[in-house]
């Protein structure tokens, strides 16, 4: 059983969102670390690079191969999780604890598309 | 090479049901479901470069050719020379076709009875290679038979292989044998091949018998705690091994000599590409296999494109890794030979980043194989 967390937003592509004073908090679920396996690399944006819902952000390597990282929601880059450069393992370790990119959204109602943690456990079928 | 088939027609090896009590992740590859990995890729690896581990490799094909004329026919679709080459050797090469590209790489084993050879062939091309040996054999006095769905096969492999192979499996001869030879027992009243061969990079046994006698061993390995280890540590360690993956590094349209295989192509005898394979090793050809090092944890996946820095594309990426045991971003590249030098500097672009790199030599890992 992969670990989910009430109150945030899930992705069908295995993001999660938290909402912190208006900024989106995003990673990657413990069903999405499950599923790579071994993390050995994370492509993140740069800080000040705009983010879109629905498309790539960056990637999640593995040692057998790359899965993007699709953005729930859009606005600016305002911090990356910098740990995630020399200790991509953290994500494999509590993929919840260790976020990747925090945005400051250009369109909050973007957040009702996602799915809450009823829904998200549904969808990966736990 | 995974091909999207249905589950119910893939074949299992002789091995399947232990793959499933073991709980390994299972994926189609070459028309089998075969075990990727039992526990991380990484765990597998370092267990064949530090200690022993074991691959099912059962899909592999066993084609046997015997007859007056076996040997004068082999060496006609083999690349490599098998005039003067002993019984108890093995010898790697590939069948090419007459332009050049690759019908397969395999082993050819020269077998203790006179003119009797065994080809041991990549599963995803048995069906191929077969038809291709069996046209080809046809104005020569011999007899091809493909004995591949009654052979299983178990690779041994690592520095304690030997050590396993001799203790838990009671095969002392396997300790006389030199890298690339191989001999003869019986196991469950079967046929049992010892080869000291593999795809590893470290010494190692390749161990092929009956279906049954497979199973057995297999039992016996695990007993004795000898870790399991699947496909996706099978790419890892070959790779950093500078071995080639017929369908990434050769194919119908990537040559040995594309490849920086020609050191087993000769040319003083007949064989079928020799031609074609001449005027590219004179420099008619386009592109060359090459290693390149990227100064970054960024990792190069195959169909990446390579550049020069002012972003013009002069080749891609076959197979990458972030290697385990060097902890660094390596890959195989066809690349325009004009960029093929060591040390010549080029770009891979990865999603949306270029990261700089260089050529460095295709064998990454130092291999430790038996003088």
């Amino acid at each position: 059983m992969s670990k989910i967390i009430e109150g945030l937003k899930y992705s069908e592509s295995h993001e999660w969102v938290k909402v912190e004073d208006g900024i989106a908090v995003i990673g990657v679920t413990d069903f999405a670390q499950k599923e790579m396996g071994d993390i050995t690399y994370v492509d993140m944006p740069d800080v000040d690079d705009e983010v879109n819902a629905g498309e790539e952000f960056g990637a999640l390597e593995s040692v057998k191969a790359a899965s993007d990282l699709i953005s729930p929601v859009s606005g600016k880059v305002v911090e990356v999780n910098e740990a995630l450069d020399d200790t991509p393992e953290l994500v494999n370790e509590d993929a919840f604890e260790n976020w990747i990119i925090k945005v400051e959204m250009s369109d909050a109602s973007e957040l009702d598309a996602l799915m809450d943690a009823a829904a998200y456990k549904e969808h990966i079928g736990e | 090479m995974s091909e999207n088939l249905n589950n119910a027609e893939l074949l299992q090896t002789c091995l399947y049901d232990r793959h499933v009590a073991l709980q390994a992740k299972m994926s189609p590859f070459a028309g089998f479901m075969m075990p990727i990995q039992y526990d991380t890729i990484t765990v597998e690896h370092n267990a064949v470069r530090q200690k022993v581990g074991m691959f099912d490799v059962s899909h592999m094909g066993e084609i046997f050719v015997e007859g007056p004329e076996a040997e004068k026919f082999v060496n006609w679709i083999f690349t490599n020379e098998i005039r003067g080459f002993e019984p108890g050797k093995v010898l790697y090469g590939m069948m090419c076709y007459p332009e050049g590209g690759v019908v397969d790489d395999l082993l050819v084993y020269r077998e203790f009875a006179p003119e009797h050879f065994l080809l041991v062939v990549n599963a995803a091309n048995i069906d191929k290679d077969f038809a291709w040996i069996e046209e080809h054999a046809k104005g020569f006095d011999c007899q091809v038979r493909n004995e591949s769905p009654v052979w299983g096969q178990i690779a041994v492999q690592g520095p304690e292989a030997e050590k396993t192979v001799v203790e838990v499996l009671g095969l002392k001869e396997a300790a006389d044998l030199g890298f690339y030879t191989f001999y003869d027992t019986e196991y469950m009243g079967k046929r049992l091949i010892v080869s000291r061969t593999g795809y590893t990079g470290e010494d190692g046994f390749e161990l092929y018998t009956s279906l049954e006698g497979t199973v057995d061993l297999w039992d016996r390995l695990i007993a004795a705690g000898v870790q399991p280890c699947g496909l996706g540590c099978r790419d890892t360690l070959r790779f950093e091994a500078g071995l080639p993956l017929y369908g990434d590094e050769l194919s119908p349209e990537i040559s040995p000599v594309m490849a920086g295989l020609g050191m087993f192509c000769k040319y003083d005898k007949d064989f079928i590409g020799k031609e074609a394979l001449l005027d590219q090793k004179a420099g008619n050809l386009q592109r060359k296999l090459v290693g390149i090092e990227i100064g970054d944890k960024a990792i190069p996946r195959a169909g990446y494109p390579v550049e020069l820095e002012d972003g013009t594309e002069v080749g891609v990426v076959t197979t990458g890794y972030h290697s385990i045991s060097l902890d660094k971003s390596i890959c195989f590249a066809l690349v325009d030979k004009a960029c093929a030098a060591l040390d010549t500097p080029l770009w891979i672009r990865i999603r949306k980043k270029v990261f700089p790199g260089k050529v460095v030599k295709k064998r990454f890992y130092q291999t430790n194989y038996k003088k």
